[in-house]
């Protein structure tokens, strides 16, 4: 399927904004991707392999943290993944 | 250094003063252009879901961020920063903007609106390879004027 990347992380897909990997599931998708690219998967995944609390995955138009399958949730070739780290902050010194 | 259109730059910062005394942000669509940094081609407004405390906090929706992402590759561009305004606070970066930072080589636009009324707009860039080794660097904003294509009909007859 198709996995787009967001503009920090293509340097490690050699500058490649969109990249297709095969997998079963979600979780199966992204292991093949940080295997194509190795880099990627400290950007991606702590060191215990859970996905950064910043880092969004959407299968589609969906949250895959919201589905009822997570990241185990089946995908097709024709499903699509984006990537999309957060966008936060604000002008309060030190709100977390 | 950061190019931004006249138009663009303008409505950035009146945007930050529509939204007083709230926050406002939103998206930077254009290309990074190498030796040259990050040029500006479309602005995109977003929603700020941190309605909870909105003065001093911003967050776009991972789904706004999608949808703009999306756009961003019908149009040819790619998603090159985002702007904030800081309501009666400086146009410097926070602690909570350093924290929540995650999009290395992009452009972080900051307007401060002191009373209702843009004041000062600044933009860092997010440089590093990870967490660990990110920073803020300031960068200058050179705001470009729109070309006039003057007609005449001279000539012409």
């Amino acid at each position: 399927m198709k996995i787009h990347i967001p503009t920090p992380l293509r340097g490690y897909t050699g500058g490649k904004e969109t990249v297709e990997v095969a997998g079963a599931t979600v979780a199966a998708t992204l292991g093949q991707l940080t295997a194509d690219f190795p880099e990627l998967r400290k950007h991606l995944f702590t060191d215990e392999g859970k996905l950064r609390s910043f880092v969004n995955v959407y299968l589609n138009d969906d949250d895959v943290r919201y589905l009822p399958g997570k990241e185990e949730t089946a995908a097709t070739s024709e499903d699509e993944l984006t990537i999309i780290p957060s966008i936060a902050g604000g002008s309060c010194c030190c709100c977390m | 250094m950061i190019r931004i259109s006249e138009e663009d730059y303008a409505a950035l910062r009146a945007h930050g003063e529509e939204t007083y005394p709230h926050e406002c942000c939103g998206v930077l669509l254009g290309k990074h252009e190498p030796g040259m940094g990050n040029r500006v081609s479309l602005i995109v407004r977003a929603g700020n879901t941190r309605t909870d405390s909105a003065h001093n906090r911003y967050n776009i929706a991972p789904q706004e961020l999608v949808r703009i992402q999306r756009q961003a590759r019908g149009l040819g561009f790619d998603i090159i920063g985002f702007y904030h305004s800081h309501p009666d606070h400086p146009a410097q970066w926070s602690q909570t903007d350093f924290a929540e930072a995650h999009w290395m080589g992009c452009s972080y636009i900051i307007t401060s609106v002191e009373k209702g009324k843009a004041v000062l707009t600044n933009s860092f860039l997010l440089t590093g390879t990870s967490e660990e080794d990110k920073a803020f660097q300031n960068e200058q904003v050179e705001v470009e004027a729109a070309v006039v294509v003057a007609s005449s009909s001279a000539g012409e007859a």
